[in-house]
Parts: structure tokens; sequence; C-alpha cells
């Protein structure tokens, strides 16, 4: 265990922690958008900032991925913490101004418009739905493409995935809703922000209701080592 | 010609050390040997057929007993490539060309000069005979570079013959890996990649990480725009490299290496394959090197291109085959670098410096430099400067000794305005600051940085605005978009930068480019971001007047903003001699009959500014 200060708080904290952690296990709130716990953090959306002192040197690094160290002191609310998230903001308000999610923590850290020429987006490039698909999904079928401006998410060369299972992880994991997600009869719909998807349902063999997505079915009787029919009925069906 | 020894393998410091008593012993220091350059920039200018010129005038004259010929890497000078030089005299020829080779043959089996392909001397006039005489080499102080011009990269035993991996042998046999980390700790060597930290320091941090598993690296990823100190050091001294990266990993206790070196500079990556082959063949690299019992093996691989790879995480990523992204470094790479263990990272310039201090000590090699930057420093003098090249000097000269008396000025009588040093992300330092001496320190309190060496010169004709809104469109395309604060930040100042230039700048964009600028310092994921504003900065900081100039009165005061700027005829002085009519690409300016002027049609005129160039008499105004 590790003692360290956090907005002259002293905590106790397990060594191996990440200054976010520890912070949201005392009700400290920091702002976040690319971090899930779910998946290994990314430092990505930098809104986690916060200020360290260790010795005479202070500086602000990303508390999703600092590890707590005995005696830290932490502040996640300085000045020039919040004029660093106002700016963030003002560049995610102007990359995307019609996403609510974004407005919402944009109102909420002080930001009421933005400087720059506006744009329509609502994916914010945090790769969430990326990584829940490698790590937790473990089928990799979408990733972020180009460099830079040009960064976007996608399946590989924009072409409808072959691995993908069309679980809809990625629309469920997004913060800002930029993945849509629908069942419409037998088939399931996944729009991504720039291509999409159509999957086949299962039918259910008794009440006859379309309730999952073949390929995810097939996934997990083959992960799990399940007899071929483990999932010819719906969980409502299932004895 | 030289014919190809056969060696065995070397299993002591005493075979090392017969090996080149032989080489030299068989070598005749009073031999004519004709120097070529065969580095990057020579070869871009026609080396090829000089090169070709002289092995065939050679062979059909029945000289090649009597001649040596020798394809070095750069000597620097790269403004008047291609370069010969003629030893043991060491005469200069510059702007050679296929052609001349038969006279400079004949010539030098005469004992007589080409007189005219010597280098002039622009500011006295006089004719230069002798390579030390020449202004631009004399105040250099050319450790590393030096012995460019003595090697043929290919051959190991150029390499031997000048005292090539003895540094290693004494390494090896004299001193401990503890004995070592000191010396080069003592010697107050500083890494060349950018970062400046104290190499000593950084190998003792590896040595001591916990794991069995070190990996050593060495980054040859040099991508700034007009930047080649690293390409020319592997080109044309590859063993040094070599010899630096061996005796580090028997500092710190690795096996493998890697040399990351990107696959745009193909001799580089050529070269540094040879000389791995060689020094395997030669037992100085793999398993038991020179019979020590210490084993290391180096492997080469090649990187796409992308300027963020040359960041270290980045770098490692790209390594392991994944996408070359930087990760936070809040564990340094000392401690978990490639695949997660130990990794020592340094530039190929930082590699080559450690022979030096081996075999010269950290008391020798701390002498040189400035108080806290010792040794010296390769930069890439370019832009708008005579002598374009190489020029390696002392940490702590000044930036007007290098400019002035080592890179002859600036072309054309014009003014100088700002260098910039540090690559892309440097800053721009202004004439008031040419006194300013350049080392590690010096450099980043001007605003600037020391980078890995680019040093870019601006003349009078250089808009500030212009050169900002270049280095951020550069860095905004070399982003790799994992952050927001460098992705979308350097996205939106690249857009305001490129407003104020067309004239649609408004009130507050300065502040909010200053803004942009603090956050991006703050907030980015690795240093490309963390940078990225120091071109902002500093000419926000030295030329602030240009951005108003723009932003208030709509005006390009270097005349290069196109939408800011409008030619026009002088009735008075034109003669209507029509070389502006000729020079015009768009066909806008129309030939009215001799002695009448030119009329300028402003609909078709795109701004290119030719006929402003081409007209001697001032008759094109550019307002």
């Amino acid at each position: 265990m590790v003692t360290l200060t956090i907005d002259g708080r002293q905590v106790q904290a397990e060594a191996g922690a990440t200054i976010l952690e520890v912070a949201q296990d005392n009700n400290i709130y920091i702002p976040t958008l690319c971090f899930n716990e779910a998946v290994k953090p990314y430092g990505a959306c930098r809104l986690c900032l916060v200020e360290i002192t260790r010795g005479k040197r202070e500086r602000l690094v990303a508390s999703c991925l600092y590890e707590v160290e005995e005696g830290l002191q932490v502040k996640t609310n300085s000045e020039r913490i919040s004029s660093n998230r106002r700016m963030l903001m003002e560049l995610l308000l102007a990359r995307c101004p019609n996403n609510k999610a974004i407005q919402d923590l944009a109102r909420q850290l002080g930001v009421d418009g933005t400087n720059f020429k506006l744009e329509d987006k609502n994916c914010i490039l945090c790769a969430l739905c990326v990584r829940t698909c490698t790590e937790v999904v473990g089928v990799s079928a979408i990733s972020l493409v180009n460099r830079g401006t040009d960064r976007q998410m996608a399946t590989p060369f924009y072409e409808p995935s072959d691995v993908c299972i069309g679980c809809g992880s990625c629309a469920y994991v997004c913060p800002t809703g930029a993945i849509g997600f629908e069942d419409v009869g037998d088939t399931r719909h996944i729009y991504w922000p720039n291509n999409s998807m159509e999957f086949k349902l299962k039918k259910c063999s008794t009440c006859g209701k379309y309730w999952a997505p073949e390929r995810q079915l097939e996934d997990i009787i083959k992960k799990a080592n399940l007899a071929s029919d483990a999932f010819d009925n719906c969980p409502d069906c299932r004895d | 010609m030289r014919k190809k020894r056969i060696v065995n393998r070397l299993n002591s410091s005493g075979e090392l050390e017969a090996l080149r008593q032989s080489i030299v012993g068989s070598r005749d220091p009073k031999k004519t040997c004709i120097v070529v350059c065969g580095g990057t920039g020579c070869l871009a200018l026609g080396a090829e057929d000089v090169i070709a010129g002289f092995r065939q005038e050679l062979r059909e004259r029945g000289l090649e007993s009597k001649i040596d010929l020798r394809i070095t890497g750069c000597p620097g000078f790269c403004e008047r490539g291609t370069l010969v030089v003629i030893k043991p005299e060491n005469i200069l020829y510059q702007q050679v060309r296929g052609e001349d080779v038969p006279e400079i043959i004949s010539e030098t089996i005469k004992g007589s000069i080409v007189d005219r392909l010597l280098y002039v001397d622009p500011n006295t006039g006089k004719k230069v005979t002798y390579e030390n005489d020449v202004p631009f080499y004399k105040k250099q102080k050319r450790l590393l570079l030096g012995d460019n011009a003595n090697i043929d990269p290919t051959i190991i035993d150029d390499y031997l013959a000048l005292g090539g991996y003895t540094a290693l042998s004494k390494a090896l046999f004299k001193m401990s890996p503890e004995g070592i980390i000191e010396e080069v700790k003592k010697s107050g060597l500083r890494g060349r990649g950018g970062g400046g930290f104290p190499t000593g320091v950084k190998w003792e941090t590896c040595r001591h990480a916990h794991g069995d598993t070190r990996y050593i690296i060495c980054n040859c990823d040099e991508g700034d725009p007009g930047a080649f100190m690293d390409r020319s050091l592997m080109e044309g001294n590859p063993h040094s490299v070599l010899e630096g990266m061996i005796i580090g990993a028997y500092a710190i206790g690795g096996h493998e290496g890697y040399i990351y070196v990107r696959n745009e500079y193909p001799l580089a990556v050529k070269n540094a394959q040879i000389a791995i082959k060689q020094a395997e063949e030669y037992g100085l690299l793999g398993k038991n090197i020179l019979g020590s019992g210490f084993d290391f093996a180096v492997k080469i691989s090649r990187g796409g291109g992308a300027f963020v790879c040359g960041e270290s995480t980045a770098l490692m990523a790209s390594l392991e085959g994944k996408v070359g992204e930087p990760r936070a470094k809040y564990v340094h790479t000392v401690e978990k670098g490639l695949y997660d263990k130990p990794t020592n990272l340094n530039n190929v310039e930082t590699w080559a410096n450690v022979p030096l201090i081996i075999n010269n000590g950290a008391g020798w090699y701390s002498a040189i430099g400035s108080e806290g930057s010792k040794g010296t420093k390769i930069f890439s003098l370019v832009g708008k400067i005579n002598n374009t090249g190489l020029v390696e000097v002392s940490m702590g000269i000044s930036l007007r000794e290098i400019i002035y008396d080592i890179g002859g000025g600036i072309p054309g009588g014009k003014k100088f305005k700002a260098v910039q040093t540090g690559g892309p992300s440097g800053g721009c330092i202004p004439e008031s600051m040419l006194n300013l001496p350049v080392d590690f320190d010096q450099l980043t309190k001007a605003g600037s940085m020391m980078g890995s060496g680019g040093m870019i010169v601006m003349d009078e004709d250089t808009c500030m605005v212009d050169i900002a809104k270049y280095f951020v469109s550069f860095l905004e395309g070399e982003s790799c978009g994992k952050c927001v604060p460098c992705r979308e930040g350097l996205k939106r100042m690249s857009q305001i930068l490129t407003d104020i230039a067309q004239g649609k700048g408004k009130d507050g964009d300065i502040g909010l480019l200053e803004r942009l600028s603090s956050t991006l310092i703050d907030s980015s994921l690795c240093a490309l971001g963390s940078s990225a504003p120091n071109p902002v900065l500093t000419t926000l900081r030295y030329f602030r007047d240009e951005y108003e100039a723009h932003i208030r009165d709509k005006r390009c005061p270097a005349g290069v903003c196109k939408e800011l700027v409008t030619y026009l005829i002088s009735e008075e002085k034109c003669p209507g001699c029509g070389l502006c009519v000729k020079a015009c690409p768009v066909e806008a300016i129309t030939f009215m009959g001799k002695k009448k002027p030119v009329v300028l049609d402003q609909e078709k005129c795109v701004k290119c500014g030719s006929c402003y160039d081409v007209c001697k008499l001032d008759a094109v105004i550019r307002e």
C-alpha cells in the first residue's frame, strides 16, 4: 500500500493502481472520455490530466496511465488543469458540435462555445471500440486507419469484415454514440462512422424470435467448446 | 583496386592489433589515392558518372596498380559536389563532372593541378588548393565526420586501418561495464537525437533495470525536413556507429540490438548491412566477440518513413510490428521498452561518439564543448546559405560563426532574417541573437532546441507566418493522431495560420494560437505534440509585427503570401524586353512591341513571382 494526497486529502492505494482508479475509488471526480475499466488505459483524450508534484517539479500527467507513488501530491482541478481541459473540450466541440455527450461534458467543464470552424462528426477517435474489439471480444475486426487528421475508425479497407461477429460491443462502449446499432426483423445493422455491416440473426427454434447474430453464437460455441446446438433456443426458451 | 583480404575470425585483441598492423603495413601512405564522395548529395549531383569515369580511365590507362580509387561517404561540403580529393596531398576538386575525369588523371600523374576545378573563396576571390584550407572546413571540428573521407564504408579494413575497433577491444579487455558507464557519464555526452539526456545515466539505469533481456537500439529514423546528419554517418562510417553500439551493449548487458533506419535511406541501409556482415565475419559482432565471451547481435529494421517513428516509444512499437504510435513514458523505456523489456535507445550520432570517448578518455572529451554540452555536434546547414552541407562544430560555437564563417553567409547579397534550429518543431532565432552559443541549454532558452541538428537559414525574402504555417502543416501531416491536443490542435493551428496568410486573420487569432500552444505543450502525449508549437511561439516572440501586418493591414511584408501580394508593371521602368513575358507560366503578360511596357493581366496572374525574379530593372513591382 502507498499513501498519497489527492486535492489535499490523504488516501491509501494499492501499489500499481493508477491515479484515476484511486480517485474514482475515493469519489474524486476526474473527467474522462477514452477510459473504460474493461480495457487497458490509452491516454488519448487527455481530459484526465492531473497535476503532480514530485520534489520541486510540477507537471501534468494523464491520471489514467500514471501509477501512484508513495508521497505523491496530486491536484485534480487547478487553474492550469482546467484551462487545458477547456481547450481540449473546445477542440472536441468543434469536431462534434452536434453531439449530445460532447455538448454536455463541454458545458459541465465550463465551455459554452468554440472559436474554431465547426465540423460535424460524432467519433472522437478514442479507440474504445477498437480496444474493446481486440481486448474483450478478441476478434480485432475494426481498427483506426490512416494517420493524424485523416485518422478514422473503420474495418480494414472499409470492406465488410470477415471476422466481425456483430456483437455490438463497439456501439456499447462508444462514449459519444457514434456507432449505431439496430435489429430489424432477421437482420442486425451496425453503423460505424465510415461504413456499415449487416448480420443475420439466429431464429429461436421454439418461439421463433430472432435473438442474436449467428456469427456471434458460432464464435461463442467455438471459443467455449460448446455443442453445436447449444444456442438453438433463445435464453427465454432455454430450460 | 584493393584486393579482398581473406581473414579468419579474430579471437583476441592481439589478433585484431596484428591484423591492423598488416593492413597498415600493406598500404603505402605516399601512394596516390583519388577519393570520390559517393554520399547521397554527390550521387544526386552525378557522382556515379565521375566514379564510373575514374574506374574506366584508370583501367584503360593501366593505372589501377599505381593509383588507388576510394569511394567514400559524405565529407560535408555538399554545395560543391561532386567532391574529389587527391591524396596524400589533399587537393580538393569541386563540382567535378564525368567529363573532367581524364584531365584530373592526366594532371595527377604529372604531379600538377587542374586549376579550373579548384574552389574559389568568394570572399577573397582566391583559389584554394588544399581541402584543409577551405574556409568551410577550417572552423569545424570534425571528430565524427572527418573520417568519412578516409574510409570506404563498404571496406572494414579502411576503418580498422584508422584504429577502428580499438575502443571495443579496450572496453572488452581493459574496462568493466561499470567503468565504461562511469567514463561515458564523466564525458558529459548527451543524447544527440534531440532530448539531450545524459547518455551515461541512461545506460546506468538500463543496466540496473529488472530483467535478464536488455535491448540496444540505434535510432536512424531521421525525418526532419532538410536534415541528413545521421544518414551521412550511417552511410559514410557505419562501423563507428556499430562499434559504439557494441560497447554500449557490453556496458549495459544487452545481447540483442537493432538499427532502426528508414527505408528512404537506401544507401544507409545497404552500408549498415554490409558493415554488420563484415563485423560478424571478423568476429567483432555476434558470438564470443574477439574471444571475450561477450555476445551481441545486431539486426536492421527498416522503417516506413513516418516522422513520429523517430519518437522512441513509437519506434519500438514499429519494431514490434505494430502501428508506430507513441505511448506514455511514465515508466521509462530503459525499464520497459521493446517487448516491455529494458531498452536503451540512442541516436546514430550518440553511438558514434562512444568509441572516441573510450579511446581518448572522458577528460579529453569533456574539454571540448560548452559548460553543459560536451563534444561536437553535426548540423545540416541548409536553406538560404552559400555553403549548404554538413558541419560539425564544437558545442558552444556561435550561430554567427556557423552561418557566416563556415556557411559563407547568405547568397545573392540578401540580408539574414532567421535561423530555424532543431527540425520542424524547433524555433526560429532572429538576427539579434546570432551571437548565441549553440548548445542544448542556450537553444532551449531561446525558445528553440537542438533537436537532432537541423539548421535552416532564412533570408529577408522569407515570411515568418508562412514559415510557421509550413512547419505546423508538416507536423499536422506527421502527427499520429492518437491524442486530442496534437491531432485536433495542430489542425486548428494550421487553419488559423492559413487564414492569416490569406488575409483572413482576425483580432484574437494570435491569442488563440498562444492558448492552443500552451495546451499542446502541457497536454500532448508525446514530444511531437508538446514541441510542435515552437515554430509558432518563436515567430510570435521575435516577429510578432509580421503577424500583425498580415492580420491588421492585410499585408505580407516579405511579399510571400500570394493572397496579400499584387504584381504591377512600372510603365516608366519597363523597356519591353519581354523577359517576363517568357517567364510567365500562365501567359498573363502581353508583349506590346519594342520599347513599350508590357501589360500584366491581373485576372490571369497566379502571383508566382517569376516576372519579379527575372526582371533586373525593377520594372516589376511587388506590393
